[in-house]
């Protein structure tokens, strides 16, 4: 992991402004940002693990908890909520039994509702593990679900 | 890759010589692969596509494009065939086939891809007779669909880079002047006329001086700036190159929101090949002056669209506002002059420097110049990207363009400028829409989202929603944005639950107007204006639920009930299939009954009825 995290400060030239792009290739590579990571990201960039700290709490972007191995993102966004988003988030936190930014406890699921995803055409957007599904509904939510491996 | 470029007459003969390349009466496909129509799954059509041009051996006599985003994502994937421009839309890949060998082979129209209207059924051949186009004034959004965004010989072949040669060539006052005359104004939410924020830049004192584009696009409901960074990434560059060349500054930034990859992916690549061919870094086509531009992902917070807790981000601090006693433009980023322009502003320089900035300031209306990309989602029918001359009508947007409501259902109204916009009712749809027409009604430009509403959305509940947001978004910096914002938050999920009191509407406003008067940045001093607009316009429907304790668009769990009409209902057992909780029951082609107690109005049956015979009051 030290290894790792130095390689990326280098890949930025160690350049402090690149704070938060540094700590977002971090948390691609490990998946979320542990204790230990922070740590090493003071340490190789030169700045104090209180502001490392502050802008890992302060952006939603980064977690400190590991994530599940299936990343599933509800888009929030306004053409989203009026075509029905938030009946669908209902419908997978109850499949799940987890809340909105949560994990669940086999480390299988996280989920999170997002601000707009840009794609508000589509709306209701979910994103399974980076990929886009549109025009998403409750009963084509639980299918996805289904598919994932989820068993209801 | 192209030679690095090394004069304007270089230039000029290497966009020649591309030109003379390319014939336009070639047969071309032109495939969308926008993240809209990704989600549609363009991708897979479009390497259908190659495969079948290169298995047929088509490849010298048929060109094939893939471009960004046209803005009609309602349709995609889609598909333009050239030179008739024939426009094919929900493309599959089961079609690739039939295109090739009918359409391409034959010269033949597939009537079946053609898009037809939702309310006349008639069919259009062409791309610029879909009503959807044909009204649009597609002057910056319309190169999309013209250029590879991974490919600068495409940008070239379009006269890219023109206006910057021009530029060069003028001095930095001149171009400023230009820029005034045309009378640009931000678009991205303030409006602020980009020629004096240029102005002030270039004469403040301090260096090095900074240029940035904003693409923190955060307004939920709006996307035309991933659009464009993801669709044509040199035209925001060769607005940034002649921005900075104007002001005097060396170092650029490109600040663009991390939930949008494919931009990402296409600005690097667009600032790689700028460099390679001599738009960006040292001695730029031979004119002495030098620019670069870095980029930087934000990190998921709304306010980092906010001008000074951008500059903190990129800083590599937390995104918090300051007050902004000193302009960005004596101290933005790292304390020295700034100049930040939205993403759609920088792409309309290189317009004005080409036609300069008398034609600029011919279009629009008197104190809103040139044409607007405007974001129109929601319950309507064409959804997508449209770009218009300032002042157009509201209704000529939504019904003409927009092609009208969803499901023919009636019109309630449209939500324009994000989380610090407003609710336009239907009294107001002949309005032009520029800066000062929208301010005056209570709603704002902002970036240019337009989110249209039909009856069965509730305005509390849209309040609580931008309300809900606006919270979660607030820094926490300042105390009556902090606060504030949670206090209207609770007062309206209290009354979408059915436990509104009497006096909680004038409560709001009170609270309303001391978060205006005392929030530190613009997040917060517009934060209210969700919530006053819909009272103003909405006020009977808050009183509904407030004193009946009754929701009239059927949207607030606690104040509704689930039925079946025993009428409509054909006993299909669909509801009864799909109800997670057992609620709704019945026989076979029986009508069936939804049991109140069990059911947590989830919503599960009303989506599944092809009968429209779940009733909800």
């Amino acid at each position: 992991m030290e290894e790792k995290v130095k390689e990326i400060v280098q890949g930025y030239g160690g350049d402090k402004s690149y704070l938060v792009p540094v700590m977002q290739d971090v948390q691609k590579e490990l998946g979320y940002l542990s204790k230990e990571a922070l740590m090493a990201i003071s340490a190789n960039l030169g700045v104090p693990v209180s502001r490392v700290y502050e802008v890992a709490t302060f952006y939603k972007a980064f977690s400190l908890k590991p994530k599940g191995r299936h990343h599933i993102s509800l888009c929030m966004g306004t053409a989203c909520h009026v075509r029905g988003a938030e009946f669908i988030a209902a419908n997978i936190t109850s499949m799940l039994g987890i809340r909105d930014g949560e994990t669940t406890a086999d480390l299988e699921y996280s989920f999170e509702t997002v601000g707009c995803l840009g794609a508000c055409a589509l709306g209701p957007i979910v994103v399974v593990d980076g990929e886009y599904h549109g025009e998403m509904n409750i009963a084509k939510t639980t299918k996805l679900l289904k598919k994932l491996g989820k068993k209801v | 890759m192209t030679s690095k470029i090394k004069s304007f007459s270089e230039l000029k003969q290497l966009q020649e010589k591309i030109k003379a390349s390319r014939d336009p009466q070639k047969l071309r496909i032109t495939i969308c692969v926008g993240t809209g129509c990704l989600a549609h799954g363009a991708m897979n059509v479009a390497d259908a596509f190659s495969e079948e041009i290169d298995r047929r051996g088509l490849s010298v006599k048929i060109d094939f494009r893939k471009t960004g985003c046209h803005g009609f994502c309602e349709r995609g994937p889609m598909v333009i065939i050239a030179p008739e421009n024939i426009f094919y839309q929900h493309v599959a890949v089961k079609d690739v086939g039939e295109i090739v060998e009918k359409t391409l082979l034959k010269g033949e129209i597939i009537d079946s891809l053609l898009y037809a209207d939702p309310q006349t059924d008639e069919k259009y051949v062409r791309e610029d007779e879909v009503p959807f186009y044909k009204r649009q004034t597609r002057t910056v959004f319309g190169m999309n669909s013209k250029v590879d965004p991974k490919n600068l010989e495409d940008y070239l072949a379009v006269d890219g880079y023109s206006a910057l040669a021009k530029a060069l060539a003028m001095k930095p006052a001149e171009i400023i002047r230009e820029v005034v005359t045309a009378n640009l104004r931000g678009r991205g939410g303030g409006g602020f006329p980009a020629g004096r924020k240029w102005e002030e830049t270039s004469k403040a004192a301090g260096t090095p001086k900074y240029v940035i584009c904003n693409a923190d696009e955060g307004d939920p409901g709006a996307y035309m700036d991933r659009s464009l960074l993801e669709g044509n990434p040199h035209l925001v560059l060769e607005g940034m190159i002649i921005g900075a060349y104007a002001i005097g500054s060396n170092e650029g930034y490109i600040y663009v929101r991390n939930e949008y990859p494919l931009a990402v992916e296409n600005i690097n690549i667009a600032i790689k090949q700028a460099r390679e061919a001599g738009f960006l870094g040292e001695n730029i086509l031979g004119s002495g002056f030098s620019f670069d531009i870095k980029v930087n992902r934000g990190g998921g917070a709304f306010v980092c669209g906010e001008s000074s807790a951008l500059f903190a981000s990129l800083e590599g601090r937390a995104g918090e506002p300051r007050a902004k006693y000193v302009h960005a433009t004596e101290k933005g980023l790292y304390d020295k002059p700034t100049n930040l322009n939205n993403v759609e502003t920088w792409a309309n320089v290189p317009f004005i420097i080409n036609n300069g900035g008398d034609w600029y300031a011919g279009i629009g209306t008197d104190r809103s110049k040139g044409t607007k990309i405007f974001s129109l989602v929601g319950k309507i029918n064409n959804t997508g990207l449209v770009e218009v001359p300032m002042g157009t009508k509201l209704r000529e947007i939504v019904f003409d363009i927009g092609g009208g409501i969803l499901n023919n259902r009636k019109f309630k109204a449209i939500q324009t400028g994000g989380p610090s916009g407003g609710c336009i009712p239907e009294e107001y749809l002949d309005m032009p829409v520029d800066y000062d027409e929208l301010t005056k009604v209570g709603s704002m430009m902002g970036s240019g989202g337009m989110i249209v509403m039909d009856e069965g959305t509730c305005m509390v509940d849209l309040a609580r929603y931008f309300t809900n947001f606006l919270a979660n978004e607030s820094c926490g910096k300042c105390v009556p944005c902090r606060e504030g914002t949670q206090r209207m938050r609770e007062i309206l999920v209290d009354i979408t639950e059915g436990k509104g009191r009497e006096g909680d509407i004038e409560l709001l406003e009170s609270l309303a107007a001391s978060i205006k008067d005392g929030a530190l940045c613009a997040l917060g001093t517009s934060a209210p204006n969700p919530v006053l607009s819909t009272i103003r316009y909405f006020r009977d429907e808050y009183e509904a639920h407030i004193k009946e304790k009754r929701c009239p668009a059927g949207v607030c769990k606690s104040l509704i009930t689930y039925g079946v009409d025993s009428e409509k209902c054909t006993g299909c057992t669909l509801c009864a299939k799909v109800c997670p909780v057992g609620a709704a029951t019945g026989e076979k082609k029986k009508a069936h009954k939804i049991d109140s107690d069990k059911c947590t109005r989830c919503g599960a049956c009303r989506e599944s009825c092809q009968f429209d015979a779940i009733i909800v009051r």
